[in-house]
C-alpha cells in the first residue's frame, strides 16, 4: 500500500475526485434551481427566493406524496428484513439441498429491468383482480429489495463463526433460543445495515411505484408527473426535500451502524 | 427437535434451509414467477386482447418482426454495450485507486461516491438537464465567465449514454471493489519480486483474480441499462426510443398488452441469455464469504 509515488497517488487522488465531484453535479444543481426566482431555470441565477419552497410545503398533493412514500419505505424495510434476515441463513448458514438453486434464483429479480418488472407486476395484479394501490407498491418493490437485502445479510452471515451455535444445539438451546441470543446478536449490523439500505431503495425507486401504485403517488412519481408535463421549479425544491431527507436518514443509520458495530 | 446428538446436526441444518428460505421463495413465486409466466401467455393472445382466454397465436411477434422494432432494440443493445465498456474504463482504475490511496477509509469513501444512487433517478436526470441545456449551469457560468457558452448539450445520443453511464456507475464500483478484494496484497508482491512487469501483474494475477467481480459488474451494468427508458426520455428527448420505452407505450398509450408482453418476453431472452452465459462462470458465494 505505502509504496505508490508522491505524483501516482496525487494522480490516483485527484481521478477520485473528479469522481466524486461528478457524483454529486445533478445534486447541487437541483439544489441551485431550488433556490431560484425564475420561473424558469437561468443560471448565474439574478435572484433568489424561497418561495418554490413556501409552495412546496403548503401543496397537499406533495404532503400526500411524502406520506405515501414514506409509508411505503417503511413497510417494505419491516418486511424485507424479516424475510431477508431468515434467507440469508438459508443462502449462507444451513447446508440443504436446494441451497446452490435458491442462491441463483435469488438473483434474478437483481438482474432484472426494473420498468419490465414493474408492468409485469400491473398485468399480474391487474389480473388477479388486485386494485393498484401503495400496498401493491409495497409488494413489487419487495420483490426487487428483499433479494439485495438478504446478501447483505448474508455478507455478515458468512463472516462469523457458526460453531457457536452449533456449541449450543449441542448443549441443548432450542432452536428459538439460539436464534434470539446468539444468531440475531452477532447478525445485528448486517440486519441494520439491510433495513437501511431497504428504506433508501424504497426511498428512491420509480419504475416499481409507477406501474403498481395506481391512485397513489410517491414522491418520485410526483416529481416525474410533473416533468414531463412541464418544469415548475418545485421539482428542484420537492427534489432536494428528498435528497436532504435520504441524506439524513443515510448518516444517522450510519452512527447507529457504527454504535452496533463497536458494540460487538 | 429436542434431540441433541451430533450426527442429528446434519438434518437440523437441512430442514432449517428450506423452512428460513420459503417465505421468500413464496415472495418471488408470487411478484416474480407469477407475473413472467402471465407475461409469457399474454405475449401469444391475439392483439389487443385484456384477457388471456382467446386461442393463442403468434401474430404479436410478427409484427414485431414485421414493423420497426429492430431499431429501439439496437438502439438498447448498442447503449447497453457502450455502457458496459465505458464503465468498465472508469470504474476499474477508480475501484483500484480507491483500494490504494484511501487504505482503511475506503469504505467511508465508495459509500460517499455512491451515494446519490439513493436519489430517486429522475432528479439526478433532472439536474444534469438543468446544469447542460442551453442557459444552464455550465452554459450560463461560461458564458458570464467568458462570453463564450456551449448551448444545450442535451437532446442527443451521448447525452444519453452520458446519463445511463452516471446512473449505473455505482453498479458497476461495487462488483469490481467486491472482485478486487479477492486480490490479496501478496501476490501481487510476489510477482513484484519475481521481476514481474506492471502489466503482467495487472494481466496474469489481477485481472483473473478480480474477473468475477468484473463480470458481475458487466452483466448488472448491461441488464439494467438495457430496460433504461428515463435517461432517454428526459436527456434525449425523443432522439433515440428505447425498448422499454415502446414496451411501457405498447402497455399504456398503445393498450395492447399482447404486444407489450411479446417485446418484454424479447427483452428478456436477450437479458437472461446473458446472465444465464455468465453466471455460469462466477462462483458468487465464495466471493460474498471473502468479505
Amino acid at each position: 500500500m505505502g509504496n505508490l509515488s508522491p505524483l501516482t497517488r496525487r494522480m490516483l487522488s485527484s481521478y477520485i475526485g473528479v469522481i466524486l465531484v461528478i457524483m454529486y453535479v445533478p445534486i447541487v444543481t437541483v439544489g441551485l434551481a431550488s433556490i431560484s426566482k425564475s420561473r424558469f431555470f437561468m443560471f448565474p441565477i439574478r435572484k433568489t427566493s424561497t418561495k418554490w419552497y413556501e409552495q412546496t410545503w403548503s401543496s397537499l398533493q406533495i404532503q400526500d406524496s411524502f406520506i405515501t412514500s414514506l409509508s411505503v419505505a417503511a413497510c417494505v424495510a419491516l418486511i424485507s428484513v424479516i424475510l431477508a434476515f431468515f434467507g440469508a441463513l438459508a443462502y449462507a448458514r444451513y447446508d440443504w439441498r436446494g441451497r446452490s438453486i435458491f442462491q441463483q434464483v435469488l438473483l434474478i429479480p437483481i438482474f432484472f429491468p426494473q420498468a419490465v418488472l414493474g408492468l409485469a407486476l400491473q398485468l399480474w395484479f391487474n389480473s388477479l383482480g388486485i386494485s393498484m394501490s401503495w400496498e401493491a407498491t409495497v409488494f413489487a418493490q419487495m420483490v426487487w429489495i428483499v433479494p439485495i437485502v438478504t446478501l447483505i445479510i448474508a455478507i455478515q452471515a458468512f463472516g462469523y463463526d457458526a460453531a457457536v451455535e452449533e456449541a449450543a444445539f449441542d448443549l441443548g438451546a432450542s432452536r428459538w433460543m439460539i436464534l434470539r441470543t446468539i444468531t440475531l446478536p452477532l447478525l445485528g449490523p448486517g440486519v441494520f445495515a439491510g433495513f437501511l439500505f431497504a428504506i433508501l431503495l424504497s426511498w428512491g425507486n420509480f419504475p416499481l411505484a409507477y406501474f403498481t401504485s395506481g391512485a397513489d403517488v410517491t414522491t418520485p412519481e410526483w416529481l416525474y408527473g410533473k416533468m414531463i408535463g412541464g418544469y415548475t421549479p418545485m421539482v428542484p425544491a420537492v427534489g432536494l426535500i428528498t435528497v436532504l431527507l435520504g441524506g439524513v436518514i443515510l448518516i444517522v443509520g450510519l452512527k447507529i451502524n457504527g454504535m452496533l458495530q463497536r458494540e460487538q | 427437535m429436542s434431540d441433541s446428538a451430533p450426527e442429528n446436526r446434519p438434518a437440523w441444518k437441512m430442514s432449517g434451509g428450506l423452512v428460513s428460505a420459503l417465505p421468500i421463495i413464496v415472495l418471488l413465486i408470487l411478484g416474480f414467477g407469477g407475473p413472467m409466466v402471465l407475461v409469457l401467455i399474454y405475449s401469444f393472445m391475439p392483439r389487443g386482447s385484456f384477457s388471456i382466454r382467446k386461442a393463442p397465436s403468434i401474430e404479436n411477434y410478427v409484427d414485431i418482426v414485421e414493423q420497426n422494432f429492430y431499431l429501439s432494440f439496437s438502439w438498447s443493445l448498442f447503449l447497453a454495450l457502450i455502457t458496459v465498456v465505458i464503465l468498465l474504463a472508469i470504474c476499474y482504475p477508480l475501484a483500484l485507486a480507491i483500494k490504494r490511496v484511501s487504505g482503511r477509509r475506503a469504505n467511508l469513501l465508495t459509500l460517499i461516491i455512491v451515494a446519490p444512487l439513493f436519489v430517486a433517478e429522475n432528479i439526478r436526470l433532472q439536474g444534469w438537464v438543468l446544469f447542460l441545456d442551453k442557459k444552464g449551469v455550465l452554459d450560463g457560468a461560461l458564458n458570464s465567465l467568458f462570453g463564450l457558452g456551449t448551448g444545450s448539450l442535451v437532446n442527443n445520443v451521448p447525452s444519453v449514454i452520458f446519463g445511463i453511464v452516471y446512473i449505473y456507475l455505482p453498479f458497476m464500483l461495487f462488483p469490481i471493489l467486491l472482485g478486487l478484494a479477492n486480490v490479496p496484497q501478496d501476490a501481487r508482491e510476489a510477482a513484484n519480486d519475481l521481476g514481474a512487469s506492471r502489466w503482467r501483474v495487472f494481466r496474469d494475477i489481477e485481472l483473473p483474480l478480480a474477473m468475477p467481480g468484473i463480470m458481475i459488474g458487466g452483466l448488472l451494468c448491461f441488464v439494467l441499462s438495457l430496460g433504461a427508458f428515463s435517461e432517454s426520455k428526459f436527456l434525449g428527448k425523443g432522439v433515440i426510443v428505447t425498448i422499454a420505452q415502446d414496451i411501457e407505450s405498447a402497455f399504456t398509450f398503445g393498450q395492447n398488452w399482447p404486444r407489450g408482453s411479446a417485446l418484454s418476453v424479447i427483452l428478456i431472452v436477450i437479458a437472461g441469455s446473458a446472465v444465464f452465459l455468465a453466471m455460469r462462470r462466477i462462483n458468487l458465494e465464495r466471493m460474498l464469504a471473502k468479505l
